[in-house]
């Protein structure tokens, strides 16, 4: 008898895990990958995590901003890079419409603002300082630009408010929006081969602080208000007259029925979050060691176990 | 006034078109002018905003309505289910997908062993080491997976598309009301930018590799369409006869009779999809599609143009195989036996493509290297390849050259001509648009013209619309300086007309983002590497159709020529050109029709024109402003296709050829 009820205890033991499991439905939770690759690196990594929780995974290769629709329709599962100032307001767009749910923050901050990498300093001392760099407008003159600087900014699907900045405080630059991301690089990377002085819209976490050392220029310090009451700032007239928040966040983001269908992937996703020091780290597995995603995904695993463990437990 | 009611149509009658379009022409001169002067109100300039009407409203409501409240949705979404069966399978015997049936990956050596028999019945050992040296690249370049990946979503939509594309050129044979509903759609469909296909297919059939073969599928049928009909259309009435003859039935009218008669027809439409199927390899990569494109753009997210380019290299390799495969098939005749001959000789290829199949898979399950090249094995060359492009930008006369196209073509003229482009107000742009389909085709094409140009100033979109326009003028009138002179110069002797046909293969299916970043790196962010990059698209067909042209002169009207004592010059100017003008022109037609497609993709560069307004649409999901921009490409390019096409027709017809 008392066997009897061991064996049935142990019996019932056993089955609670997988009791527990049997939660999670045993379709694929479907992960986006974009095209940058801390993403990609993340994307893998959490995937990898999900499925030591036991959960079937696939990825799906998309745009990283019609991706909100997905998610909201389901197809996609979960987004795990949702960036301040790039995505917010698709991000945003998609909760006003209902079907996406917010995951909480990442431990990261992300900054997006006028950025030069390091041999700019050298035909410019006076930088990061705003004022220095206006004093050497010329030195970033194109042929199009004629006597005023150029600054580079992202594609205007961004909304980086540079044209407004530069008027609000008075600057000797000519704002020229860049088509995507892409084509930043490739224009960092031209001004390399000569050491050309050249200012940039960039943001960090990215893979370019490894590639190319740089700084970002120093504006007058954000203020709530900066973009929507004219007297926050330096120019009492003027809206965006401040540099960006310093202090953007990195969501993650899921499908409203995520939650229902995989409790138990949907803890761990709440638990997860990561360090700026770590994104970077992973985007340099693949962007400077040259590794394949998954392989670098593997190999930061094993490297952090006690930083993602006890997301699964 | 009655009289002069019924004196203006006989007075407008004795006008030729020419005579009306030059007064267009004088009009709208006049009405720049008098901007320019400050007299023109501003209404005339611009439409006024509060005119425009809400389009993109009422083409979101209506998406909403059909997308939920008709069901569209639903329905489609159940098809996405069977589509998404298919992709698994095939996913799963490409890249070993872990789905039904569970027997993939193929060994790439097999693969590879069957690409080089497959190219060695259709085409002898040529084709055969094309074939199997392609396999070979993509395999020991790293990229074999990647590009299963991409084969296992074409190896669906390309057949679907020929299915679909088959299916409706016979019902457009068949029946006149289909043929008239279907041109216009066709018409529209082959016109309308890329990134408006996007967003429909990423709602309707879910973002991943089922968008991706959705929206493959449907870019690739109008060419199936077109030559379906053109090769029934063309089955000779004698082969009819016999066939009614002998007695078939309807069914096997089709079947045995017209469907063989056509062949040759059939099997170039089963190539042009082969190739546009291959075109849409990296623009499928922005709504999920797998493989070689996804890769691509990754790899250019993070600066790696070796990288990109051994991609761009694999996708060249892939479609000139292909393309050339399809075309040796189309060559080929089908073989015949003599009654009797043992199957094993009948089908000798097939034995051998079978067993060597087998043969390489039982290899590579004791050699992993045959079944697979693992990681670090493979010889990809990404950083040297870097340093050499970097290198070569970095050369002290690269640099002069571009510096100074940058400074005098830029700055000089295209800047000031884009500016005096927006400075023409709106009506007289509409007049200057009608007066050049009026000299050209003829009264209906003007019309048409007149309309479409006038809808794109009703959908509040003009100066993106006028910026559009002013960079494909401007890379098609470059396009036109630098390849009909290349064209007129290979197509003096075969041997060069067959290597620049070549490079023209290259080009065209070189995928244009790869060369989008050095174009960038050359000319900085500017009008200048927009147009460079357009410009190596629209190129293409200019040469090509200048070669097909002047290769098609009769031989009859150039002996004389010789007879008659002209001199090359003279040959060339006053024989073969104008006898080749027709075919040129209908290059000329397709460079702009690809310089359309390709403004639009220009947006990665940085533009101010509708492709950059279509790209954030992309964020929002805006379904209706997208399709009102969709639309207004298409509306242009419609009114070019319409007018050249013309143009060539009476041409053609005019010289009798």
């Amino acid at each position: 008898m008392k066997k009897m009820t061991t064996a049935l205890t142990a019996g019932v033991l056993c089955l609670t895990p997988v009791l527990a499991l049997a939660q999670d439905s045993n379709d694929p939770i479907v992960i986006p990958i974009h095209n940058w690759s801390s993403q990609i690196v993340m994307s893998n990594v959490v995937g990898q995590i999900l499925e030591e929780n036991g959960n079937a995974v696939e990825y799906v290769t998309t745009d990283s901003q019609a991706v909100y629709e997905s998610v909201r329709l389901g197809d996609v599962t979960l987004e795990l890079e949702v960036w301040e100032g790039a995505f917010g307001a698709s991000f945003r767009e998609a909760l006003g419409k209902g079907g996406i749910v917010d995951v909480g923050d990442h431990n990261a901050v992300t900054r997006e603002d006028w950025w030069y990498p390091m041999w700019t300093k050298e035909a410019c001392p006076g930088l990061p300082d705003w004022e220095a760099l206006n004093d050497c407008a010329e030195l970033f003159a194109t042929a199009e630009t004629g006597e005023k600087g150029r600054y580079l900014d992202g594609p205007v699907d961004w909304l980086k408010h540079g044209q407004e900045r530069v008027a609000a405080l008075g600057m000797d630059f000519v704002v020229v929006n860049a088509g995507s991301a892409a084509a930043l690089w490739a224009e960092i990377g031209a001004a390399e081969a000569d050491q050309r002085p050249i200012v940039v819209f960039n943001w960090t976490p990215n893979f370019a602080e490894a590639v190319w050392p740089g700084e970002f220029v120093e504006f007058p310090a954000w203020e709530d208000g900066c973009d929507t009451d004219p007297a926050v700032g330096p120019n009492p007239d003027a809206l965006y007259d401040c540099g960006n928040p310093a202090t953007g966040y990195l969501k993650k983001a899921a499908w409203e029925g995520m939650e229902e269908k995989w409790p138990s992937a949907y803890a761990v996703l709440e638990q997860v979050s990561f360090t700026n020091p770590q994104i970077a780290e992973m985007a340099k597995l693949v962007d400077i060691d040259e590794m394949e995603p998954e392989e670098a995904a593997e190999a930061w695993l094993e490297a952090n176990p006690d930083v993602w463990q006890s997301w699964v437990n | 006034m009655s009289v002069e009611t019924t004196s203006l149509p006989t007075q407008r009658a004795a006008l030729s078109n020419s005579q009306i379009a030059m007064c267009f022409v004088g009009a709208a001169v006049v009405m720049t002018l008098v901007q320019y002067l400050g007299g023109l109100p501003e209404w005339l300039h611009r439409l006024p905003e509060r005119l425009v009407p809400n389009f993109a409203g009422w083409l979101d409501a209506i998406f909403s309505f059909v997308k939920d409240d008709l069901g569209l949705l639903v329905l489609t979404r159940t098809l996405t289910e069977g589509l998404e069966w298919l992709l698994d399978a095939s996913g799963n015997i490409f890249f070993g997908k872990r789905r039904w049936p569970f027997i993939g990956p193929i060994p790439w050596t097999a693969m590879a062993a069957v690409a080089a028999i497959v190219g060695y019945y259709l085409g002898g050992w040529r084709l055969a080491i094309l074939g199997g040296g392609t396999m070979l690249w993509t395999a020991l370049i790293g990229q074999w997976e990647i590009a299963m990946q991409t084969m296992s979503v074409l190896a669906i939509a390309a057949p679907l598309a020929f299915v679909i594309g088959l299916s409706l050129g016979i019902a457009a044979w068949k029946y006149a009301w289909v043929d008239y509903a279907i041109k216009p759609i066709l018409s529209v469909l082959q016109t309308l930018p890329f990134f408006t296909y996007l967003l429909p297919a990423v709602i309707f059939f879910k973002v991943g590799p089922t968008a991706g073969a959705v929206a493959t599928t449907i870019y690739a049928i109008p060419p199936m369409i077109l030559m379906t009909t053109l090769g029934l259309k063309k089955v000779s009435p004698e082969v009819v006869e016999a066939g009614q003859m002998s007695g078939c039935t309807k069914f096997q009218m089709l079947r045995h009779v017209y469907l063989p008669s056509a062949r040759t027809e059939i099997l170039v439409g089963v190539n042009q999809v082969i190739m546009l199927c291959l075109a849409m390899v990296v623009l499928t990569a922005f709504i999920g599609m797998p493989g070689l494109g996804a890769k691509l753009l990754a790899m250019m997210g993070s600066f790696k143009l070796g990288r990109s380019f051994e991609i761009g290299v694999t996708i060249v390799l892939l479609a000139v195989m292909l393309d050339r495969m399809s075309k040796a098939w189309v060559v080929k005749q089908p073989e015949h036996f003599e009654r009797g001959t043992p199957f094993w000789k009948r089908h000798q290829m097939l034995l051998l493509a079978v067993v060597a199949f087998v043969a390489f898979t039982l290899v590579s399950l004791v050699v992993p290297f045959f079944a697979e090249v693992g990681r670090g094995q493979d010889f990809s060359q990404g950083k040297e390849l870097d340093n050499l492009i970097k290198a070569f930008l970095n050369i002290e006369w690269v640099k002069a050259t571009t510096g100074f196209l940058r400074a005098f073509l830029n700055v000089q003229v295209l800047i000031p001509f884009r500016n005096f482009m927006l400075s023409i107000p709106t009506p007289a742009f509409i007049l200057l648009i009608a007066a050049f389909a009026l000299a050209l085709a003829g009264r209906k094409q003007a019309t048409y013209a007149v309309i479409f140009f006038s809808l794109v100033a009703l959908s509040g979109w003009w100066d993106r619309a006028v910026i559009t326009l002013y960079s494909v003028i401007s890379a098609v009138t470059l396009a036109a300086l630098i390849g009909l002179p290349i064209g007129i110069i290979a197509a003096r002797s075969e041997k060069w007309a067959g290597r620049v046909l070549l490079i023209c293969d290259t080009a065209q299916t070189f995928p244009s983002f790869v060369y989008l970043i050095p174009a960038i790196m050359l000319f900085g962010i500017t009008d200048i590497a927009v147009i460079f990059s357009i410009l190596i698209f629209a190129m293409v067909p200019l040469t090509r159709y200048t070669i097909e042209g002047l290769r098609t002169v009769p031989p009859e009207m150039t002996e004389a020529a010789d007879m008659s004592g002209a001199t090359r010059m003279q040959k060339l100017w006053k024989v073969q050109l104008p006898l080749a003008l027709p075919t040129m022109a209908v290059g000329f037609n397709q460079a702009i029709m690809f310089a359309f497609f390709m403004v639009i993709i220009a947006a990665f560069i940085g533009t101010q024109d509708l492709g950059q307004e279509l790209q954030r649409t992309l964020a929002g999901t805006d379904l209706g402003k997208n399709f009102v921009l969709g639309i207004c490409v298409s509306l242009m390019a419609l009114t070019f296709d319409l007018t050249i096409m013309k143009w060539a027709e009476d041409k053609k017809s005019a010289l009798g050829l």
